[in-house]
């Protein structure tokens, strides 16, 4: 098992050392993501009373059209000079090369998460600060999610000619069950009357989590193997 | 037409395929008719009503038609026969056909009766979720070349797609009950009943002809590509 773990860990440092020594690609997604709050907020006008009842779904867009863009990358590194093919070479089981990936990807969306949550609150004036540790829960069961399901459809998408369009229109049909949840959840948190509700779409997401965590862990083999 | 097939080695279409096709025809063809001249015109909707023939069954073969893809794409995994693979993919492809087809009679239909062509019901979303999804597979497949890969990739979104089914339905049941009410089928009397019942035999036996018709074809793309590949590699191209 240690040797597994370290298969894991190994890949998912590997990822995260590349990308934090390719500064600029974090810093693209992040201000991608705060451009995207900010043209949201001018679509409705700015005005405050629209934004504070649209404000949790313009978050959770802003979140999945950024985080889209890290998944595809993830793979295309390997696609350069044949280094997937000598991954998989390697022995041990296939699947760490998921989990790890899922792992980097997940640390990558969530970093942007940390900058996109507080931009939101500023420019939407969101009361989060009293609320920080419920609606972290509700982006980590979100986050885990859309990791899960985009690290998987990337496997195909990144090596194919159409990926820019295809991840997107693979992956957000699927998402739909995950986003109302999340923007649900937030909504009600923010909101602070139903705190009922966002515990029950809490559990859809934690629900959704697992089923689709186990699916794409076992179809995974399935995807990769050439 | 003959030599035709027998140069790409695939039998010409079955004569079963054909009898089952005509037979559909007449079946539709009958299935409608008598929808239309038994059922009285609703009181409410009025000869409207009678796109529930066609809607409803069609709503129901498409959704049938991705359960085919759901488990020909796990027998897939289990065989790795790429006559599996051409089957989910036909029944992919007329899945979203069926889709298509109650989404837009759905619009048509809500028009004169909920005054707007889209609402945000369960229904009517979840089935549009489920029509984008399938819309994905098939834009996957036509973007893969390889055929191998291609039906590896596209039996882990078939069950993947299917998976989500329900919890699309579930969760967009649940938005929507928190925003609208669901949009109500009152209980129907027995004669529109079984007008829909008669139908929905018609589409299942559509359903199972365009499939087989689909999946031959494919069986001919796949050898007309293989003797190509075989000519190619051969360096003649007597065949073409």
């Amino acid at each position: 098992m240690t040797g597994e773990a370290g298969r894991i860990f190994a890949i998912a440092w590997k990822d995260l050392t590349a990308e934090r020594r390719a500064k600029s690609n974090f810093a693209s997604v992040a201000f991608f993501a705060g451009l995207i709050l900010l043209m949201f907020g001018m679509a409705v006008d700015a005005d405050n009373d629209t934004l504070a009842v649209v404000a949790p779904g313009l978050l959770w867009m802003a979140v999945l059209f950024s985080g889209v863009l890290c998944f595809n990358r993830s793979y295309e590194r390997e696609l350069e000079a044949g280094a997937l093919d000598a991954l998989l070479l390697y022995p041990g089981d296939r699947r760490s090369i998921f989990v790890g990936k899922l792992i980097a990807n997940f640390a990558f969306v969530a970093l942007v998460e940390v900058v996109v949550v507080p931009v939101a609150a500023v420019l939407y004036r969101l009361p989060v600060a009293h609320i920080a540790l419920p609606l972290a829960g509700v982006f980590l069961l979100g986050t885990i999610g859309f990791v899960a399901l985009g690290t998987f459809y990337a496997a195909m998408s990144s090596r194919l000619r159409a990926r820019e369009v295809l991840l997107p229109l693979l992956l957000f049909p699927m998402l739909i069950p995950l986003m109302l949840a999340a923007v649900n959840a937030t909504g009600a948190l923010l909101s602070d009357s139903l705190m009922g509700d966002a515990g029950q779409w809490s559990k859809v997401l934690a629900v959704f989590d697992v089923i689709f965590l186990a699916a794409a862990y076992v179809v995974f083999e399935y995807v990769i193997e050439e | 037409m003959k030599d035709l097939y027998s140069a790409a080695g695939v039998a010409p279409r079955s004569a079963y395929i054909s009898l089952l096709g005509w037979f559909t025809l007449l079946f539709l063809i009958g299935a409608q008719v008598v929808g239309y001249m038994n059922s009285p015109a609703d009181s409410g909707m009025g000869h409207l009503q009678k796109i529930m023939y066609v809607h409803v069954p069609a709503a129901w073969a498409g959704f049938l038609a991705f359960f085919i893809t759901f488990v020909m794409s796990i027998v897939y995994f289990v065989r790795k026969r790429a006559s599996d693979d051409m089957i989910a993919a036909a029944a992919a492809e007329v899945g979203v056909l069926m889709t298509g087809l109650a989404l837009a009679l759905g619009s048509i239909w809500g028009r004169p009766t909920w005054g707007v062509y889209w609402t945000w019901d369960a229904r009517l979303t979840s089935t549009a979720i489920m029509f984008l999804m399938y819309i994905g597979y098939l834009a996957l497949r036509g973007f893969t070349d390889e055929e191998e890969r291609r039906a590896r990739w596209s039996a882990a979104i078939g069950i993947l797609a299917f998976l989500n089914v329900p919890i699309v339905w579930w969760s967009v049941k649940w938005w929507s009950g928190l925003h609208q009410p669901q949009s109500t089928r009152e209980s129907m009397s027995a004669v529109y009943w079984n007008n829909l019942w008669l139908n929905a035999a018609a589409f299942l036996l559509l359903l199972v002809f365009f499939i087989a018709s689909r999946y031959h074809v494919a069986q001919l793309e796949r050898s007309v590509e293989l003797r190509l590949e075989a000519d190619a590699l051969a360096g003649s191209n007597q065949h073409v």
